[in-house]
């Protein structure tokens, strides 16, 4: 079974941060990504860069319009998420929690089965 | 030989040729390797040369070779090992088919289901790491780790390539099938992108499960896995439109069903049914044999229906299994009584919000006329479900009744 594991980061969270604290939520999952690479439970995972650099494109009168700024005004934007192939929804939640944002107060780390797949998996 | 035969006669060479070397060798990893480079020499030389005698002879004593160089070239073993490949080529070859042991090996407890899965597929399937990845939608470097896990797991467990006996041989058995079950699974019911590798999966899966028949051809549940596999996949055409809808049991057209693999099915669940045991598969089996006895949805005897999930309910009791007896019951008691008996299992944890509990409960509630009802069920349905083809199929139920 495939699940997204997204991840919810806010950055006033984020800022209020010790150098070390970042520097271990690096290394953790730094050391995740290498356990679910060698389990053979890893698909893929990408990050994003900062909200403030997202365009919302809407289509009016036939015509594509860009505004700056993410779509939702929220404390709380998508930051990255994992891709995981693996037994099923418990083992899931199992990994989820290995993720050092989880341990963060204000971070949202969230499990959503996957319904439709297509497309190139390999780079 | 045409290629397709060349191929077949090499997928069917290849477990009993890797069976041979594991059971000789103890070193999985090393065997496989060999076996693959073997099987590549033989898809080179024999379309030339055509095909020596003994085929499997000829696997086993080139892969024994390319074993043994690997092993005189690898140091560190060097000084552990002092075999000569004289004294480890055999002269004969034994004729005891290892297919089976090896199906054991890669079903070994330690490992999950996935990767019992995958091991089975690459092993005894002697399908590539490309293709298992390209069947179960994921990249081809997660399959590789994953098997290779797999491997190394097996090798830590010290798993010997002796077959188990007695309480732990039957319950290795069942393993086994559970994984060829789960194979067949996986390509019936593809629910996203790559139908058409995902049914290479269910046509592995029989193929597996008739190996597996032809060493075991007395167990009942060997024969009533093979059985409910072969009935299942004989309605694959009408279980979807041409544009990927989903067609129930009661609405499919039967003229689209393959009788050929239906009365194999049948004899081989009857055959069965006559023996001393009786096992869940055997019973899902006999059920599916019932359907597909009816000329139309109309004549389904859906007492003996009913009957078989009752036996299936005692012998192998399920929530699921329970829910099926519902619609059953519905059908020969009316959908009241359907309903009564899916409130017993209201409390089930196991089945809380469950896609297939709502939707069950939206059928029978459709029949009894609450059509208010339907519809709330149906909605809740398909937003539980993680099938794509499902939730269209519900919603479309529910903009039906609502």
């Amino acid at each position: 079974m495939q699940f997204l594991i997204s991840l919810h980061i806010n950055p006033a969270v984020l800022d209020a941060l010790t150098d070390e604290e970042k520097a271990a939520i690096g290394q953790g999952h730094g050391a995740f990504i290498e356990e679910v690479k060698k389990s053979g439970e890893l698909i893929t995972t990408q990050a994003l860069v900062d909200p403030s650099q997202a365009a919302v494109v809407s289509v009016r009168n036939g015509r594509p319009v860009v505004t700056d700024g993410p779509f939702l005004e929220s404390k709380e934007y998508l930051g990255g998420f994992y891709l995981i192939d693996c037994e099923d929804r418990e083992r899931a939640i199992e990994l989820a929690a290995r993720i050092p944002d989880a341990a963060i107060t204000g971070l949202g780390v969230e499990v959503r089965q996957v319904m439709f797949a297509d497309g190139q998996l390999e780079a | 030989m045409t290629a397709p035969a060349f191929e077949d006669l090499l997928r069917g060479l290849t477990p009993q040729v890797l069976g041979t070397l594991v059971r000789r060798y103890a070193r999985f990893e090393g065997c496989e390797d060999a076996v693959q480079e073997a099987v590549l020499a033989a898809t080179l030389q024999w379309p030339a040369e055509g095909v020596p005698d003994n085929p499997r002879g000829w696997l086993v004593t080139v892969a024994s070779r390319r074993l043994i160089d690997r092993m005189r070239s690898d140091r560190a073993r060097r000084e552990r090992e002092s075999l000569t490949a004289e004294e480890l080529v055999p002269e004969g070859v034994p004729d005891t088919d290892d297919t089976l042991a090896l199906l054991f090996l890669c079903c070994h407890p330690t490992l999950t289901a996935a990767s019992q899965t995958a091991l089975t597929l690459r092993a005894v399937g002697g399908l590539t790491t490309a293709e298992i990845a390209r069947a179960f939608l994921v990249p081809e470097a997660t399959m590789a780790a994953r098997i290779s896990r797999a491997k190394q797991r097996i090798r830590a467990a010290g798993s010997s390539f002796a077959l188990p006996r007695g309480a732990e041989r039957e319950e290795r058995l069942r393993v086994v099938l559970h994984v060829l079950y789960l194979i067949f699974n996986e390509g019936y019911t593809a629910s996203s992108g790559g139908e058409l590798q995902r049914s290479d999966l269910a046509h592995e899966a029989i193929r597996l499960a008739r190996t597996v028949h032809t060493q075991l051809p007395e167990d009942g549940e060997v024969s009533g896995l093979l059985a409910l596999m072969l009935l299942t996949h004989a309605r694959r055409d009408a279980r979807t439109t041409a544009a990927g809808d989903l067609v129930p049991l009661a609405e499919q057209d039967r003229a689209q069903w393959d009788r050929g693999l239906i009365a194999e099915g049948t004899a081989l669940i009857r055959a069965s049914l006559a023996g001393p045991e009786l096992g869940p598969y055997q019973l899902q089996a006999a059920i599916a044999a019932t359907h597909a006895d009816a000329a139309t949805a109309e004549q389904t005897d859906w007492r003996q229906v009913h009957a078989l999930y009752l036996i299936l309910e005692r012998i192998a009791p399920n929530p699921m299994v329970t829910l099926n007896r519902a619609i059953a019951l519905a059908e020969t008691e009316g959908p009241a009584a359907g309903l009564a008996l899916l409130a017993t299992l209201d409390g089930d944890e196991r089945l809380a919000g469950h896609h297939r509990l709502l939707s069950v409960r939206a059928h029978l509630l459709e029949a009894t006329g609450d059509t208010a009802g339907a519809y709330e069920h149906y909605r809740r349905a398909a937003k539980a479900t993680a099938s794509i083809a499902e939730r269209r199929h519900l919603e479309a139920r529910a903009g039906r009744v609502g």
